[in-house]
């Protein structure tokens, strides 16, 4: 085997390694070894072959059922794995439980035990509260998948993120990733360090640290070999890819920050500031876009840019990780 | 039925006192007539033997703070549900914060719990009253009638007392009663949404984090406040390392500051909620290793006064939910001594001063009942707990007697435990001779 044919078979691991996928659920990827990241980006790259072909579409998850349960609103994300669910010829349910039910008596078991014993083999779960596909795996027979769960993960996006751009920078391994904007309240923020840290990147967080976690600002540091860099000139200097975060409009009231001009001024990714990245740095953002708030409109579609990429890299990650979770012969259902 | 009770060859630990003696204890018409070595011998006519073989012998236990949900969520207690449990944990008196529904902010009510507790209640139950009319934090509660109808202390406990305005005219008008405005120390501006403790495995989880400070800028203003008017606050469920810094400097000025701590925010960290264990949710929240060893070190040099429980039982569907929306709250009763116990069996705490910070230590805080607690000597209530500190059990928080079955210490092996529980001379519970 030549050197360029093992590096695309083992991504990321220095040796070859066999695994078999082994987690039931996906709810968050904290526990992730660098074999099982290997994995998941190998069979993501299959997947995306498959989605070059005329006929996207394969048996592999036939007579399956997958639903998804979004407690929040998403077109994106619920969008991406109801295609993946389909391109492997899987049924995709949709439910969407309004979201002023997400109050006492309106029980998330309640509704796991429906869709039990509808017999779906999967639940895709987004919820406003952190935790909650935990909760949903402790009272599931069918695998639980995390699509975003409060502030705290939202594994599916980081996995796409990672393949993105090992698919363009050909390795993760000591790559610059600057995460900028308001990571304090971001699930994508929190996997994305995760998962890149967990392969040997270097992760800079960027923001007015009212806007960083809590804990990074003061005394706990719950992520060791991140850095924290309110100067933004200083964060992106070297940057290999800079992934810029939506700042939610509920935070311009919050007395987390004075305003959004005051943000513009200063944390806005504009043309000048980009330019401190290095010449090839890629330029993510996980969507939705607010447009001239967190980043400068010329930006958006700039060649640096594989913002569309992520969402077609989304759809191949996510048939992957149903394929891995739900697709192996071991099924109990 | 023989007149009198003999509690024969136990380790007599009367932490009042000092005592700490092998010998019996010697009951009769509700009172301790006589206790210590060879006790049991001038008194073996017409007498019950109870053989400890070494048991403990001590006061029953003194909880200044706990839930019993009686009037409004049967659901989760009644008084007589929580008198058993309470039982089970070694616990003879019992004060009951007043959040119920409606609130102990009247006469009415505190005449509602005394009645009840009188007809289903196996221990004596003291009521809170309010602090503020509707526990609203925005007018005072009638607390000279609620003193009359028997409140051994004011508190809003679950929420705090918000408004410093409010609370230093609380402190002013209660003054005279001599009983204390106990308050339940977050400041709810920083608490924010916070759900955790505010630290490194809040961030990991992403859940909005409580931050210490919450608990430390209200110790410190109601601190202050209790300075300006000579009048006596206590700190309820104290958790955190500069809470305990602030009320130890408030102490050396002399404040008439008292603070309490509970079993869990002793022996539980903020590791408790990895995995959203919602019933390791609690306000205060959990803290730090370093939190705990504050705590102990001011239970040791009498920083801390008391160990409370915070007894708040829930029902089954107030936890079997998000983390976020699960209620916040520890049924306690009846892990109590067994879990601080770990402290003694870890050196950090000697026995019998833990067992002086349940029994004498709020007996002290009680003495405007006039009743004579927390001590085994002659012609005191015959209130008294028996404890085997060696006997092995894992919870089973199926089989409390509590409704509450929320407790974090479900499936955990813990050592030492209540044998038995003599409220007014009367067995309450009694589990000697069962494994």
């Amino acid at each position: 085997m030549s050197n360029m044919e093992k590096e695309r078979s083992e991504l990321l691991t220095e040796e070859s390694e066999q695994i078999n996928w082994t987690k039931k659920h996906l709810l968050d990827i904290d526990d992730f070894s660098k074999a099982e990241f290997d994995l998941v980006l190998k069979t993501a790259s299959a997947m995306k072959e498959i989605l070059s072909r005329p006929i996207k579409k394969v048996p592999a998850l036939r007579g399956k059922t997958i639903a998804t349960l979004f407690y929040e609103p998403s077109t994106r994300t619920r969008g991406s794995f109801e295609l993946a669910a389909k391109n492997l010829s899987a049924d995709v349910i949709n439910l969407t439980p309004a979201s002023s039910s997400i109050v006492k008596g309106e029980s998330l078991i309640d509704t796991l035990h429906t869709l039990q014993a509808m017999g779906v083999n999967a639940v895709v779960i987004r919820h406003s509260m952190a935790g909650a596909p935990y909760l949903a795996a402790k009272h599931a027979r069918a695998s639980i998948i995390n699509a975003g769960d409060g502030w705290h993960a939202h594994p599916t996006q980081a996995l796409l993120d990672m393949y993105t751009v090992y698919e363009q920078k050909k390795r993760l391994k000591d790559l610059k990733v600057v995460i900028l904007g308001d990571s304090r309240h971001s699930r994508v923020a929190r996997s994305n360090i995760l998962g890149f840290t967990g392969v040997g990147a270097k992760v800079t967080l960027c923001g007015p640290l009212t806007l960083l976690p809590p804990s990074i600002n003061y005394k706990y540091h719950p992520y060791p070999g991140i850095e924290i860099e309110p100067d933004i000139q200083k964060a992106l200097n070297g940057a290999d890819v800079v992934m810029v975060l939506r700042l939610q409009k509920e935070r311009q009231h919050s007395g987390l920050m004075p305003d959004i001009r005051e943000y513009k001024n200063h944390y806005q990714l504009n043309r000048q500031r980009f330019a401190l990245a290095k010449p090839d740095a890629m330029l993510m953002h996980p969507g939705p876009v607010n447009e001239n708030v967190e980043i400068e409109p010329e930006l958006i579609r700039c060649p640096a840019s594989v913002i569309d990429r992520q969402v077609a890299n989304g759809i191949a990650v996510r048939m992957a990780l149903l394929y891995l979770v739900i697709g192996g012969k071991n099924d109990e259902i | 039925m023989k007149s009198k009770l003999i509690l024969k060859d136990g380790l007599i630990i009367d932490p009042a006192r000092s005592i700490e003696v092998r010998g019996d204890v010697v009951i009769e018409g509700g009172k301790i007539i006589d206790s210590g070595p060879g006790a049991a011998a001038s008194h073996s006519e017409n007498a019950d033997v109870v053989e400890l073989n070494g048991m403990i012998i001590t006061p029953g236990f003194i909880d200044m703070h706990c839930h019993l949900r009686e009037p409004g969520f049967e659901d989760k207690e009644t008084i007589k549900t929580g008198s058993l449990a309470a039982a089970a944990g070694g616990f003879t008196t019992i004060c009951a914060m007043p959040n119920t529904q409606p609130p102990a902010d009247s006469a009415s009510t505190l005449s509602f719990i005394a009645q009840t507790s009188t007809r289903d209640s196996l221990v004596r139950v003291l009521p809170i009253g309010c602090v503020t009319a509707g526990r609203a934090g925005r007018e005072l509660a009638p607390m000279i009638e609620l003193a009359g109808a028997g409140a051994v202390g004011f508190s809003d406990d679950g929420s705090p007392v918000g408004d410093a305005w409010i609370m230093l005219r609380a402190l002013e008008y209660s003054k005279p009663l001599g009983l204390p405005i106990i308050n339940h120390c977050e400041d709810l501006s920083l608490v924010a949404n916070g759900q955790m403790n505010e630290g490194k495995i809040s961030t990991l989880l992403g859940i909005p984090g409580n931050p210490s400070i919450s608990e430390e800028v209200m110790i410190a203003r109601d601190t202050i406040l209790a300075e300006y008017t000579g009048a006596w606050v206590h700190i309820a469920h104290i958790s955190t390392a500069g809470g305990v810094e602030i009320v130890r400097q408030a102490k050396r000025r002399g404040v008439r500051v008292t603070a309490e701590a509970t079993p869990h925010h002793l022996c539980l960290t903020e590791y408790a909620v990895m995995d959203y264990d919602s019933m390791a949710r609690v306000n205060p929240p959990l803290r730090t290793q370093a939190d705990i060893e504050a705590l102990i070190e001011g239970l040791n040099d009498g920083t801390i006064d008391i160990i409370a429980t915070d007894h708040a039982p829930h029902t089954a569907d107030d936890k079997a939910q998000e983390f976020g929306l699960a209620l916040p709250g520890i049924s306690g009763f009846e892990t109590a001594l067994a879990v601080l116990l770990s402290l003694v069996h870890a050196g950090k705490i000697k026995m019998a001063d833990l067992l002086y910070k349940m029994s004498a230590g709020p007996a002290a805080m009680l003495s405007s009942t006039g009743l004579k607690l927390g001590t085994l000597e002659k012609r005191a209530v015959a209130d008294i707990a028996i404890i085997d500190p060696d006997h092995e059990w894992t919870v089973d928080s199926s089989v409390f007697l509590s409704k509450g079955k929320n407790s974090p210490f479900h499936g955990t092996r813990l050592k030492g435990k209540v044998k038995a529980t003599i409220a007014g001379g009367k067995f309450v519970f009694n589990e000697i001779g069962k494994n």
